[in-house]
């Protein structure tokens, strides 16, 4: 039976890994390659970086740290931030990350998600996106897509902007909740449930992780296939295995041998 | 020496990474000669098939990779296993290598089931002859839409959209699995360890 991913996920700033609340106080919590390692070694299904500055500094993604990662761990790992062409995702990719994630620039450019599903297949293109519970009426899920770390609103429709990038390429999407993210009180079950209903391809939950039985909601509550892990984890109160443990325990199918 | 075919059929870096950590030497190449010359030969592969079997015979090394499955200890992983068989359903039917007599067929939709199946799956060995570091079931890295039906060759299997397929292949000195050892953690690593010991 195929199981449920845990994906434990790393905010890079500066070549160090941070974490902050609703994308911001950040703090310093260690070397990207290191906590990769670590993840790894206590059975993170497949991890994702963001280069969470990148962007915001027109900088471009930092190749050496993603080929470091790619030496030292065995499982998928995706990459975003800091991407805005083809050869940018090309060079990501040949470095030997898996999985290339656009957010912002999907939005300001849905065709790239095209053109990368077309040069590296749509197994490769992952669309971040970040909802937050929205009156715009042109809204109809009731959820507004926010771009630059919720520096911007769209006006775009969640849902729809879900199922429009499924139809381009992408093949998979990370719905980040704006309003769980960060505080540790749960995913947000609605809108996730509303895209994973929507779309073909896989769908993962990301946002409000604060205890195992969190994973166990969303994977009983909504149709996902994958949820992200970042601060409960980062902080040493949980592990990995403690995720597992009450995901198999619920009976959800997950890699208990790793 | 280990010879990685790159055949312009997806990215080789995580499969040459592996074998570095395992320690053994290896080498991309698309030099029939140096494939002939190595002692072990991968043949990896993403992407689709009527192109993969277009790029083969554009670099010459169709007749290369008959002539190290036949002789060499041999290693498909993903589309490189999927056209060692006879045929695939995939890009409306193409005529892959016959290496190993089977066919290769799309994931029927069925409610709950996304294709492509893309994540960990369990596979069952059974043929556990030379398995010495992978256990006999555990979980492996799976990315496809097609799959190979069972055959008097399969030596691991795994379920998934209603059919319980080929996961692992072996055929003499030829092994070919559907997952991806290279990305499959600890026990992928494993796996291609006992690939090098048999």
């Amino acid at each position: 039976m195929l199981t449920k991913r845990i994906i434990p996920c790393l905010d890079v700033r500066g070549g160090r890994v941070t974490k902050g609340v609703k994308f911001k106080n950040n703090v310093d919590l260690g070397d990207p390659v290191e906590m990769a390692v670590k993840y790894s070694d206590g059975g993170a299904d497949e991890l994702v970086f963001y280069d969470i500055t990148a962007s915001a500094e027109h900088r471009p993604i930092d190749i050496g740290m993603v080929a470091a990662v790619a030496k030292s761990i065995r499982i998928p790992f995706a990459v975003g931030g800091g991407i805005s062409s083809v050869a940018d995702m090309e060079r990501v990719i040949l470095a030997g990350a898996e999985k290339i994630s656009v957010n912002s620039l999907a939005v300001r450019n849905p065709g790239i998600i095209a053109e990368g599903a077309k040069a590296f297949g749509r197994q490769c293109m992952v669309l971040g996106m970040d909802p937050v519970r929205s009156a715009n009426p042109a809204c109809k899920s009731g959820y507004e897509v926010t771009t630059r770390g919720f520096r911007e609103w769209t006006g775009m429709d969640a849902v729809e902007w879900a199922r429009r990038a499924a139809e381009l390429g992408a093949g998979e999407i990370v719905v980040n909740s704006v309003d769980a993210d960060g505080t540790r009180a749960g995913f947000e079950h609605e809108i996730t449930g509303k895209i994973a209903a929507a779309v073909e391809v896989p769908v993962v939950a990301s946002g409000g992780a604060g205890r195992p039985e969190h994973f166990v909601g969303v994977f009983k509550e909504t149709a996902c296939d994958a949820a992200i892990v970042a601060g409960m984890i980062h902080s040493g109160e949980w592990t990995l295995a403690q995720i597992k443990d009450a995901l198999f325990a619920a009976g959800i199918p997950v890699r208990m041998m790793w | 020496m280990i010879a990685i075919i790159d055949y312009k059929a997806g990215n080789l870096t995580s499969v040459k990474l592996a074998f570095d950590a395992l320690g053994a030497e290896s080498r991309i190449t698309s030099d029939p000669a140096a494939i002939v010359a190595a002692e072990r030969v991968v043949f990896p592969g993403v992407g689709a098939a009527a192109s993969a079997m277009s790029n083969l015979r554009e670099l010459g090394l169709e007749e290369t990779v008959r002539q190290c499955a036949a002789q060499k200890p041999f290693l498909g992983i993903c589309l490189g296993m999927q056209i060692l068989f006879d045929h695939t359903e995939e890009d409306g039917g193409v005529d892959t290598l016959g290496i190993i007599s089977g066919q290769v067929r799309r994931f029927r939709d069925l409610p709950g089931f996304k294709v492509p199946e893309i994540g960990w799956n369990q596979v069952d060995f059974t043929d556990g002859e030379n398995l010495g570091g992978a256990p006999l079931r555990a979980e492996y890295y799976f990315v496809h839409s097609y799959y190979a039906e069972i055959c008097p060759w399969t030596a691991g299997t795994t379920e998934y959209a209603g059919v319980k397929f080929t996961a692992m292949v072996k055929k003499d000195r030829l092994w070919a699995c559907q997952f991806h050892p290279e990305k499959s953690g600890r026990i992928g690593l494993a796996l291609l360890d006992d690939w090098l010991k048999s």
